[in-house]
């Protein structure tokens, strides 16, 4: 039933052999050696300030939205800065590689990356910049940041949350491992039938790229569930459909969105699987396989992803615009609205990924119209932040430049959309760099949505505000690098310019090249300006202390708690009386009160079954990829007995008594008084310990019996 | 718009819900655990979607096509164990309504026998197909029929484990939120199995036997 594999393979180790180590790659054996020694480092100094037992009980076993939507996000930032790292070197390579005179290094005949290695790279790039950096960067937030503005103590099933965290960080090492054990795909992102075959593409770069991608397309599903069920069951009282933050219709939409379509990416992707594994004739170039259906199949996922990103940076954008407006958000019902259209739009407009596949007049024609339709509620969104601001006490503090970015990067990218969404147009640009600096305009949207809510919303998680000087030095260096990178290969799309060159042939492109390596420059700087604004607000963090209103004209239920968000999130669960209920209580004069009693509460216990779950996750992936059976199977059969086991189990939580709790919120409270000024503490726990969490010193490990438990499943 | 109250009284706004008492557990993880059926019928979808493009004559790459080897008599009997398994849960559960946790768990055994039934049929006739050349690699469209069907025995094969787990558990624990939760949802699970089966056999056996 198995393939017969062409190159070696023995029952103990699989395809795995000491050759499949890049050991005399001049690019990857280096970094390898950093990787180890910084490896090291970081074990050498958690052993040494004896960090091991904080970082077990505080983070790896834990169940804290917040605590995990913060993993989450640095995820996303570690993969993000790979992900860049990944594209300074597609831009080195063509501007060296340029012209049949151009010089060639490490055994490549132009540039320093050959054809191989050069593919591996962008598809690593695109992967990664999606699904390792932008979606686990929005689940974070989503993660932290909705369960507090409906007023939950938490998600509806804070266990399963851990368990998508840790799948999302297997998918993440596993392709990481992909550098220094074995290669990586070569066949883009999206892959392309039949060139992933088995007899085209030998290695196992392709079975890294199709186990990455279903791990995180588990975890995201997962997730997804989770912030749907939050979101409908957990609302606070007073909390109507009606009265919901912007973030979280948001969210609602985008996790239908990712509920509804990662499961067509996991069948597409499942089919290559079959082809590769078992031989079967899916999408084959013989033996009647259909090529186009494995690319229909996954845009049929990969459009509804694209909206899955986009929508949570809306949301982002409708918080950060009326907050530094000091207005309520313009065209609240119209912004829903606009959501659930864009979201119900995306499923009908796959087929413009691929408008050359020739389907024929009538077909283009229905997705050509299906995707301008896609320009109303988008520019209804757009108007309603342009009204909101319109006449508003305006601030440009760091947060609302980053939004006001994300404003403009929308307005290119969506114009440059609508042209793509003309067949006639896209038979001309067509797999031209022009496609590229159009959806690279629409990402750049969510990273400055992103980088914005880093700013806006960091005082809530970790109770200080970072440095405003460095935040807008970051900002417009950001915003140069993207102008400098982007415009010009809109200019090199037009000159017919494609994707994806190893080589570039024409010389009369080299200028344009040239601008966008130094773009990649001033984008380098840009990510050492972020490493200094947290070395700054790290540094300055007493002096940028933050109160519970962070911005002193914020809106939505989570500026009502303190700032950092204690770990029940709110003490007394808080009754909503109006839509932006924390502007409507400095309305009308009730800031700053306080519940006049505390009762028992009741949380979820922490329990490390959601690492050792996505670990073996990883090892299910690893040896799936090297198709090592034995330990495949046992990694399957260990994680449905830790299930099992865990169900049995259940998990009681725990409960705080109303006086611990009245005894917490007191200290919070003197801590808020601190921050006027009279009295501060160093407050290291700041990032550490005390981080969202006045944290118990033991959190109770899962319980044992199961009777009338809360939360978990 | 509504945040600009004019009257409000500080006395006498509620602004905290001290004994508000959040969600039902029950229904709460019934309502997750239906959105992640969802989900697994847009998997069924989607390959349905690919069965139907392989399902040409061409996919056939000229070897045999479901009208040769589909034996929709044979799978009929497959048919009637899962839905006499599907009957055997329902009656469990009825039983539980009545805190009858002997009879809850001879309807659990009784799914889990039909059940194995249903998987022993499977195997054999995908056995008798293998020896009649007709493998997963024969052609683009027994690759598609082969997947569908096997993807759907998966399935059944954990929803077994799973109607294991819970005879376990109530043996050892009765009936808990956690237990009953549990059943709940496995009931959904077993029957949205069950309504896939239906278009399992009428779209590929069915129609495959007289295309």
């Amino acid at each position: 039933m198995l393939v017969q594999l062409p190159g070696g393979w023995n029952p103990l180790l699989g395809r795995l052999a000491l050759d499949q180590i890049p050991y005399d790659n001049p690019i990857l054996a280096p970094l390898f050696v950093a990787v180890v020694i910084g490896t090291l480092v970081m074990l050498g100094l958690i052993t040494y300030y004896r960090k091991w037992g904080y970082l077990w009980k505080e983070w790896l076993t834990t169940v804290d939205h917040k605590k995990l939507g913060v993993m989450y996000i640095i995820i996303g930032l570690v993969m993000l800065f790979r992900g860049f790292i990944d594209g300074l070197m597609i831009r080195t390579q063509q501007v060296w590689a340029n012209g049949p005179h151009s010089s060639g290094v490490f055994g490549a005949v132009h540039g320093y990356l050959t054809p191989f290695h050069f593919g591996q790279v962008y598809s690593a790039h695109g992967l990664i910049m999606i699904l390792l950096a932008a979606t686990p960067l929005l689940v974070g937030f989503m993660n932290i940041i909705v369960p507090i503005q409906i007023g939950a103590r938490d998600m509806a099933y804070p266990y399963l949350n851990a368990l998508g965290l840790w799948i999302t960080a297997a998918a993440a090492v596993l392709i990481m491992i992909s550098l220094f054990v074995g290669d990586f795909a070569h066949n883009g992102w999206f892959g392309y039938a039949p060139i992933f075959e088995l007899q085209y593409s030998p290695g196992v770069g392709v079975d890294y790229w199709i186990w990455t991608l279903q791990l995180t397309a588990l975890g995201t599903t997962l997730g997804g569930i989770n912030l749907l069920v939050t979101i409908i069951k957990m609302r606070a009282p007073g909390m109507t459909w009606f009265r919901l933050p912007i973030f979280v219709w948001t969210s609602l939409s985008a996790n239908i969105i990712a509920l509804t379509s990662f499961p067509a990416l996991q069948v597409a992707l499942g089919l290559v699987a079959a082809d590769r594994y078992f031989g079967s004739h899916f999408f084959t170039a013989g033996f009647g396989g259909n090529l186009m259906l494995y690319t229909n199949l996954f845009w049929l996922w990969g459009h509804p992803e694209v909206y899955f990103v986009i929508l949570p940076a809306f949301g982002m954008m409708s918080e950060i615009f009326p907050t530094f407006s000091e207005k309520p958000l313009f065209g609240y019902v119209t912004m829903v609205a606009a959501s659930f259209a864009i979201a119900g739009v995306s499923w009908m407009v796959w087929l413009h990924h691929f408008f050359t596949m020739g389907a024929g007049p009538q077909v283009n024609s229905f997705f050509s119209v299906a995707t301008m339709l896609v320009g109303i509620p988008t520019g209804v969104k757009v108007f309603n932040w342009a009204f909101t601001m319109y006449r508003g006490r305006i601030t440009y503090s760091a947060a609302m430049l980053w939004a006001i970015g994300a404003l403009f990067m929308l307005l290119v990218g969506g114009m440059t959309g609508m042209m793509l969404a003309v067949p006639a147009i896209n038979y001309m640009v067509h797999n031209s760099v022009f496609v590229i600096a159009h959806f690279h305009s629409m990402l750049l949207v969510i990273v400055y949505a992103i980088f914005g809510s880093v700013i806006f919303w960091f005082p809530k998680v970790f109770g200080f505000r970072l440095d405003e000087h460095w935040a807008k030095v970051m900002f417009w260096l950001f915003t140069a690098g993207s102008m400098l990178v982007f415009v010009p290969m809109y200019m090199l799309g037009f000159m017919g310019m494609t994707r994806r060159l190893d080589y570039v042939f024409n010389p009369a492109w080299h200028p344009y090249l040239a601008v966008m390596e130094a773009g990649i420059a001033v984008y380098c700087l840009s990510v050492l300006s972020f490493v200094m604004l947290l070395y700054v607000s790290i540094r300055d963090r007493v002096k940028n202390r933050a109160e519970a209103d962070a911005w002193g004209s914020s809106r939505s239920l989570e500026w009502l708690t303190h700032s950092p968000v204690p770990f029940y999130n709110f003490a007394v669960t808080p009754h909503v009386n109006a839509r932006d209920e924390v502007a409507w209580r400095r309305e009308h004069g009730l800031d700053g009160r306080q519940p006049d009693r505390y009762v028992d509460i009741h949380m979820p216990s922490n329990t490390g079954m959601a690492l050792y779950i996505g670990a073996l996750t990883f090892v299910l992936g690893f040896a799936l990829t090297w198709r090592i059976w034995w330990l495949s199977l046992l990694a399957l059969v260990a994680i449905i007995l830790l299930m099992v086991i865990r169900s049995f189990r259940g998990d009681d939580g725990y409960t705080i008594t109303g006086a611990e709790l009245e005894r917490m919120e007191k200290d919070a409270l003197r801590n808020r008084t601190r921050a006027d000024g009279k009295y501060v503490t160093d407050g290291l726990g700041q990032l550490a310990g005390a981080a969202m969490a006045y944290s118990r010193n033991s959190p109770p490990m899962g319980g044992n019996s199961s009777s009338g438990s809360q939360s978990g499943i | 718009m509504s945040s600009h109250g004019n009257t409000v009284d500080p006395k006498k706004t509620v602004l905290w819900d001290a004994e508000y008492h959040g969600h039902d557990v029950i229904s709460t993880r019934s309502l997750g655990f239906f959105l992640y059926l969802l989900s697994d019928g847009m998997i069924f979808a989607t390959l349905f979607a690919a069965y139907g493009v392989l399902s040409y004559s061409h996919n056939y790459f000229g070897g045999p096509t479901p009208s040769q080897f589909v034996h929709p008599w044979y799978t009929f009997t497959q048919t009637v164990s899962l839905f006499l398994s599907v009957l055997a849960y329902g009656m469990g559960m009825a039983a539980m309504k009545n805190r009858n946790r002997g009879g809850l768990i001879s309807g659990l055994l009784g799914a889990l026998v039909l059940g194995v039934v249903f998987l022993c049929l499977d195997v054999h006739d995908m056995t008798d197909l293998a020896r009649q050349g007709i493998t997963i690699a024969t052609s683009g469209g027994t690759s598609a029929f082969i997947i569908l069907t096997q993807v759907h025995a998966a399935h059944i094969f954990f929803g077994l484990i799973w109607i294991l787990v819970m005879v376990a558990q109530v043996s050892s624990k009765g009936f808990t939120t956690d237990t009953v939760g549990r059943l709940l949802s496995l009931r959904m699970f077993w029957h949205l199995q069950a309504i896939i089966w239906v278009f399992v056999y009428v779209f590929v056996y069915l129609w495959g036997y007289i295309s």
